[in-house]
Order: C-alpha cells, then structure tokens, then sequence
C-alpha cells in the first residue's frame, strides 16, 4: 500500500500535557475503508481531525493524495474541498434549508452555477433518501435525516476521501441504520473512507480494514472478521469484550 | 428540538454572560426593563407607567395651558435633533461594533489586540468626557463641525458597546458551525459572513434594542455642546421663563415615553424572535 490516498507518518499531538497522539502511522488506500475505533480518550477523533487539518499536528506528517497536509504551505482549502467531512453533530446550518446547506459550498467555493448546484442538491438529497426535505429547515428533521443530509452536504463538494467522525453516536438506535445505509451505499461505490465508530455490523459490512486505538497509539489492525474474531493483543481483547 | 438548539435559545437572551465559567451570572444593567409576555410584574410597571406618563402629557396642559402647552409647542425641534443625533450615531455604531466584534474574534493578533484596545479604551473613559474631548479637542483638529463631532464621539463610544455585543454574539455560536463551514472548504471570513454572523443577528437584535434606548437616554448629553436636543431646548425654555419645574416635567415625560415605548418594542421583537426565530418563511 506504498500509494495510500491517504498516509500519516509518525503523528504526533498534545493538548496541553495530554498526549493525544504518539506516534501514529497509517496509510489508507483509494477504495478502503477503514474503521477506527477504541476507548474514548483514544485519540481517534483527534487522527481524524487532523487530516483535514481542524486540529495540527505537533509533529509528523500527513499527506492527502498529493498534498502533504501538515506543510505550512499547504492549500488547506483545496484539501478541505477534496476531503468530505461528516461530524458527530451533523453541524447543519440552522439558519439554510436542507437545499441550501448542500448547495451553499459548491456556489460560493467551487464558483458553480447557482442552479446547476441547486439541482445537484436535489439529486443527493433523492440519493440519501431525502427528495421531499430539499426546502426543510433543520429543526424540522429528525436526526437520523439530519446526518443524511449533512452526507449529502459533503458529497456536493465531490470529495475524494470522506471522513466521519461517530457519524451514529449522537442517533436515536431506530435512526442508526438510515445513516448505516447511505454510508454503506457510498462504500459500494468505492470511496474512500476514514469512519471512526463503534458500529460493528458497518464494520462487518463494509470495512476493509479495523484499526484499534488505545492511548494514542495504533494497537493493531487487520480485516473486521479476522480483529473481532481473533485479536492479537489482550488490550485488543478486552475492549472488544466490551462493545460486542 | 435538539439540545444544540436549546442550548442556542438559551443563549439567545443573555450573550453577555454566554462564557461565563460557571452557571451562575448575574445580569445587571442600567438599560430599562424590557417586558416580555411572561413577566407579569413588569409588564405591570411599565403600564402604570407608560400610562401614567402618557396620561400627565395630555392632560397638565389641558389643566394649566399657560407654561405647559408652551414647553411643548417649545421643544419639538430638540426632539428632531434628539432623534438625528441617536439614529445616526447607532448606524455608525453598529458598523464600527460590527468591525470591532469580528476583530475581537479574529484570528490575527494586530488586529485583535488593535479591536481589544479600541474597546477597553473606550469602556475606560466615560462617555461625557469622550464627548468634551472629540467636541473641544480634536473636533477643531479635524475641521469637524458640531453636531458631526457629537455624533462622532457617541458613534465611537457606542461601537465600542456594540463590539461586545457582536463578540458576545459570534462566541456563542457552536464551535462546530464554523468547522463544518472550514471542512466544506470556506475561507474563515465566507464562513463568517455567510454562516456565523447570519445566525447571530437573531441573538444579538435584543441586546442592540436595548443599546439604541441606552444610546437614546445618553444623547441628552450633546445637549451641553452646542446642540439643541430636547433637554437643551428645554433648558432655554426654563432660563428664559424660569419655570424649571415645568419645562423639566415636560422633558423627562417625553424621554420616559420614548424609551418605555421603545423597550416594549424590543420586549414584542424578542418575544418574536424567541416563538419565531427559526422559521424563516
């Protein structure tokens, strides 16, 4: 995997005399999707966030295709444009329809016709299951349609790699799979994902790879069958003792 | 509704205190009370009066013509030069407070310390004497004429106000809506401008209601420049008839009408806001 999309060397990050990051190496191919999970506390979110680069490293690398993120120079615009990101708090804007939350980006980013983006939004609001929410305010959808739209919102910058950062956590468990859905569509289609989460039937379904985290370090990882099944690591183990 | 959106509310009629490091805050200021539909005690206050000013307007000249009906018929062109000096000093206010918010927030240190400066040098020096020295120091300095410097000083020392409103207004928006807008690929001023400050106008217009009645009790201070605003024009009345209890009676029941009138007003509007405020249709 010498041409990951995306590959982190030796990361390194500290919140104040925490250390959230230690070390990590990772690499993610084009097509892979890998699932992230561990304790809280773990430094998963923190790895994820500092790809688009919301969080920076102290030290070490990042590179998003051709772009090394964590370089001072670095277009962090056109990285952001190519990375989707989808949060925990789905981080709708409140004041813009479902419409206007997807179209707004590629009009006044990208410089797109308002009407094509428009009409783009339409079509991944119908993808998402959504055709009808497309003049909804965000209060007036449930959670579970809130995320999907905020999917949707990311896919409208036509990202390379998409990362999501415990896309169910903050979900209702009847509203887990609609947003499981849409996630494992996107997979099929062979985009690349970076997931931190804990839901092991995604993982089962459409995860190439599981990484464990624990204390800011990559564990181990490996296929979902072959980590859940066997882990190596007595760490692994007992967490996976936990969640199962 | 969400917790996020709660939490927003909540926000909504207090964004002075949105930081406040522990749940307990005092709010205290020397603005009139604003009745909302709920406070039932001051709603009643502002009735008695409201009324009960409206009511000694109308009828003290009624029963005593001679200096009552006289102040009034007196002072109507203070109450322009009352009404052009608070109207205008607000609408540079608000573009200065504007500008001195998002430099509050920014993340370029000049320009935050140069919009930390501004404010607490203003906050610092007390709005009579910001007057005095615009007026009679730098007024002459910079070829401004009265009225212009007047409106000047009171521009200047309201921005520095409404600065920590717009401030108070931004920071109170959730952290994640200005990282979704930066993950999305928007510059931090597209992000500003087109996500944040869209959602903090709700927020804010309450506490900005409340600084234009402030602004417009303060204007009566330009009334010791040479400016004929209300309470001047009241006083020339009084020191040529020498009726001062009359001629200040019929000041400060026009000043009380006004600004209990426009407290109800800002009541009503966040009562609105708060029922209303994330419809948009």
């Amino acid at each position: 995997m010498e041409n990951g999309i995306i590959r982190i060397r030796d990361a390194r990050k500290s919140f104040g005399r925490v250390e959230a990051l230690r070390g990590i190496d990772l690499e993610i191919a084009k097509g892979e999707v890998a699932l992230i999970i561990g304790p809280s506390g773990s430094g998963k979110s923190t790895l994820l966030r500092c790809v688009n680069r919301l969080e920076h490293l102290d030290s070490g690398e990042i590179w998003v295709g051709d772009d090394c993120v964590t370089s001072p120079r670095a277009n962090i615009r056109k990285i952001r444009e190519e990375a989707g990101m989808v949060f925990q708090n789905f981080n709708l804007f409140p004041h813009l329809t479902a419409g206007q939350n997807i179209a707004l980006s590629p009009v006044i980013v990208l410089k797109e016709d308002r009407t094509d983006a428009n009409a783009r939004a339409r079509e991944l609001l119908a993808r998402v299951g959504l055709a009808d929410k497309e003049d909804s305010y965000p209060e007036e959808l449930s959670g579970g349609q809130q995320q999907r739209v905020a999917i949707a919102r990311a896919l409208a910058m036509k990202p390379k790699i998409m990362l999501f950062d415990e896309p169910t956590s903050a979900l209702d468990p009847e509203m887990i799979k609609e947003v499981l859905d849409v996630m494992l569509d996107l997979a099929k289609e062979g985009m690349t994902m970076m997931v931190v989460s804990h839901e092991m039937g995604f993982a089962r379904a459409a995860a190439d790879r599981v990484v464990f985290m624990d204390e800011g370090r990559i564990v181990e990882s490996g296929p979902p069958d072959e980590l859940f099944a066997n882990p190596r690591e007595e760490r692994t183990r007992s967490f996976l003792n936990h969640i199962l | 509704m969400s917790d996020q959106a709660k939490a927003g509310r909540r926000k909504a009629s207090s964004p002075s205190a949105a930081r406040a490091p522990s749940g307990l805050t005092i709010n205290v200021t020397d603005g009139t009370l604003i009745p909302g539909s709920g406070e039932k005690s001051i709603l009643s206050a502002w009735n008695i009066a409201f009324f009960g000013a409206l009511a000694a307007i109308i009828i003290l000249p009624i029963v005593s013509p001679q200096p009552y009906l006289e102040v009034l018929a007196f002072v109507p062109d203070g109450l322009a030069a009352t009404f052009t000096v608070t109207v205008v000093s607000i609408f540079f206010a608000l573009i200065l407070g504007l500008l001195a918010g998002m430099g509050r927030v920014a993340k370029a240190k000049p320009i935050n310390l140069a919009a930390t400066v501004y404010v607490e040098v203003v906050r610092g020096i007390p709005l009579l004497v910001q007057l005095f020295y615009i007026y009679y120091a730098l007024g002459p300095l910079l070829h401004l004429k009265g009225p212009a410097s007047a409106i000047a000083a009171m521009s200047i020392c309201y921005g520095a106000y409404m600065g920590e409103i717009f401030r108070a207004g931004i920071q109170s928006i959730p952290k994640g809506q200005m990282e979704a807008a930066l993950a999305l690929g928007m510059s931090r001023t597209q992000a500003l401008w087109r996500i944040i400050l869209p959602q903090t106008v709700k927020i804010i217009l309450p506490p900005i209601g409340n600084e234009f009645i402030a602004l417009l009790k303060d204007s009566s201070l330009v009334s010791i420049l040479a400016i004929s605003d209300l309470l001047r024009r009241g006083r020339e009345y009084a020191s040529v008839s020498f009726k001062f209890l009359e001629a200040y009676t019929i000041v400060a029941l026009i000043y009380l009408i006004m600004t209990l009138f426009f407290s109800r007003l800002v009541g009503v509007m966040e009562t609105r806001l708060r029922t209303h405020g994330k419809r948009h249709h």
